[in-house]
């Protein structure tokens, strides 16, 4: 490889590291968390995770599937097909309970036009189920 | 044979178990956790050293020092001032973690501490979800960022205990429209306790250390 190809090489490399991490902590922990499933039910293979995500949390599907594909590899979690369910926001007016979602800067209630709420859903970060096989 | 296993985990459980020990290890010193979140450039560190400026005749202080790249500009800066700071070198990762800050505990002092500030990597999106297991966490969002970032990162709004709002000395020269941004964190975060300062004019900075100084001594024993 020539110099220049070198330093775009580790460029390249050190670009991914900085701008993805947060995707691969995350990929991490649903591996850690799938393969102690996964071997608590005596089973020898993952074949399908589903995941419950909020459009609140800032995760990247692509990324996430981007990182399983390099850190599974050699695991009983390799190949595995990820499943992603993604949660609308759901917001609740305290003022007079009219249930709604926002678009833009708009938070506030299109019923009693009051800025005052609570989440209802959109929040959701978690692994709800595996599928594996003995 | 192929079957399902019904399982509901956060996803971020372990960071979260190993916050609650980092938590439990600063409460067992009766040393108050805070970190400090905001974007590159917001003045996390210029607050930090104008806190320490004021506060560290009476408040016993340590800093650590979270950074994406090697470089120990940061805690130079703070161990100038006489307070000792511990680096913590990401490699890159744009959040610290309650792995990091585990590590970073066994070399301080803790005992001889009433107050620990953990200068966060500056971002707003991945700092939001790892928890550390800091008593506080406090959002700098600065006057020339724009006053629209509550509604582009509801997340990070509504994790925290304590805003400041940096650099209102650039108020005049720069379009932000306080009431639209306050509108965004009230709804978010309501009744946050807010402090409006400049770090270049030290105008409300006292608020702030003043009310720090109360949450750090609160613990003190005698």
């Amino acid at each position: 490889m020539s110099t220049l190809g070198i330093i775009c090489y580790q460029l390249e490399r050190n670009i991914g590291k900085i701008t993805n991490m947060h995707e691969l902590s995350v990929t991490e922990s649903i591996l850690e968390i799938a393969l102690r499933h996964c071997k608590q039910a005596g089973a020898s293979r993952v074949t399908d995770i589903y995941l419950v995500i909020g459009q609140l949390a800032s995760i990247v599907d692509d990324s996430v599937q981007f990182y399983w594909d390099m850190i599974s590899q050699d695991t009983p979690a390799a190949g595995t097909c990820l499943h992603f369910r993604r949660i609308p926001v759901e917001l609740e007016c305290k003022v007079c309970g009219q249930r709604y979602s926002f678009t833009g800067d708009d938070f506030s209630c299109p019923s009693c036009t009051m800025l005052d709420f609570k989440i209802l859903k959109g929040e959701e970060f978690y692994l709800e189920a595996i599928d594996v096989e003995d | 044979m192929a079957r399902t296993i019904h399982i509901i985990e956060n996803i971020l459980n372990a960071n979260d178990e190993l916050a609650a020990s980092n938590r439990a290890r600063l409460d067992a010193s009766k040393v108050l956790g805070v970190n400090i979140l905001a974007s590159p450039g917001a003045g996390k560190t210029s607050l930090i050293l104008r806190t320490i400026e004021a506060l560290s005749k009476d408040v016993s202080m340590a800093v650590v020092e979270g950074d994406t790249a090697p470089v120990t500009i940061d805690a130079d800066k703070i161990n100038a001032l006489g307070v000792p700071a511990v680096q913590i070198n990401t490699g890159g990762q744009c959040h610290l973690d309650a792995v990091m800050l585990q590590a970073a505990l066994p070399r301080l002092n803790l005992d001889a501490l009433d107050c620990l500030i953990v200068e966060n990597v500056g971002n707003l999106i991945c700092t939001a979800d790892f928890q550390l297991g800091t008593h506080i966490n406090v959002l700098i969002a600065s006057v020339p960022e724009g006053d629209d970032k509550p509604y582009k990162y509801p997340a990070i709004y509504r994790g925290v205990q304590a805003l400041i709002i940096n650099k209102i000395d650039l108020l005049p020269y720069v379009p932000f429209d306080m009431a639209y941004f306050q509108r965004g964190v009230e709804a978010l975060n309501p009744g946050l306790v807010t402090f409006p300062l400049s770090c270049r004019t030290a105008e409300g900075l006292e608020n702030w250390t003043t009310w720090l100084s109360e949450q750090a001594l609160r613990n003190r024993p005698g």
